[in-house]
């Protein structure tokens, strides 16, 4: 095996990933943004392959690039919105700046994780529900998620079932006489 | 040299950043919810990177969980975006100040 492999799967991929991520930002076409969004989110995924993350990537692909990002599609494509727009940056007076602000204030905050590399984790190992290397983390993930975060897991649900009828609300023609 | 947790770390934040300073300076409402995305899946890889770092399956359950509310997020506000956009066909999202009182 090559010894540096993975410094190069890294350092491409995440060449990947930023591009696709100011591809979003900056695309004129709002499809342009989707599909910008899409090569993301495959880069996303092959990091968390990298990161021995298997199941969340196949749950990256199959969630984000093949649901969301087709509803995405779907929605410019119903509305017409596919035509080129002006890039206009004048949104509100305030808001330029604050996107200064806020970019500025978040490269200060990376340069001070850049400057810890030395150490940047500095909590405990974890005891209950570790990754040990023996057991696959969709079985780590299942006995997580059914254990400890069962109440999530149900919520989880409830919250999916309120998506869906506000989704049906919100689609739904409003009729010109109601009863 | 080796790919260490900070360099995901790195990755997250600048992934972040970018779709910060999108949702900030779009007007497209569509756009702005990819940008959104792009937040949402720079956390994920950060929680992702720490789960590694320390052994802990948690953090995976964690982006798990934001999987499933980015989905309903999108459904929702696709639906929004569906239904004011028909009203009003064009309208960025400063046109929404009608909203207010």
């Amino acid at each position: 095996m090559i010894p540096m492999i993975d410094v190069i799967v890294f350092v491409v991929v995440a060449a990947i990933c930023l591009t696709g991520a100011l591809g979003v930002v900056l695309a004129k076409n709002p499809v342009h943004s989707a599909l910008m969004l899409v090569m993301t989110l495959f880069g996303i995924a092959v990091q968390f392959v990298a990161q021995e993350a298997h199941f969340l990537a196949v749950v990256q692909v199959i969630v984000y690039a093949g649901a969301i990002v087709v509803l995405f599609l779907f929605v410019i494509m119903l509305l017409g919105v596919d035509k080129a727009q002006a890039l206009e940056l004048d949104a509100l007076p305030g808001q330029k700046w604050a996107a200064v602000v806020f970019g500025a204030g978040s490269l200060v905050i990376l340069a001070a994780i850049i400057r810890v590399v030395e150490h940047p984790v500095t909590g405990e190992r974890a005891v209950s529900g570790a990754i040990d290397g023996t057991t696959s983390d969709v079985q780590l993930l299942a006995r997580s998620l059914f254990s400890d975060y069962v109440y999530a897991f149900e919520l989880t649900s409830l919250l999916l079932v309120i998506a869906v009828v506000g989704a049906v609300v919100l689609a739904r023609k409003p009729k010109e006489h109601r009863a | 040299m080796e790919v260490t947790t900070s360099w995901y770390l790195v990755l997250g934040a600048l992934l972040f950043v970018i779709g910060g300073v999108g949702l900030l300076i779009r007007r497209n409402p569509l756009v702005m919810l990819m940008c959104v995305e792009l937040m949402l899946n720079g956390v994920n890889l950060t929680f992702v990177a720490f789960s590694r770092a320390l052994g802990d399956i948690g953090g995976q359950t964690v982006v798990f969980f934001v999987l499933v509310v980015a989905a309903a997020e999108v459904v929702v506000g696709l639906g929004l975006v569906v239904a004011i956009l028909r009203r009003a066909p064009g309208s960025t999202a400063d046109d929404l100040s009608t909203l207010k009182g």
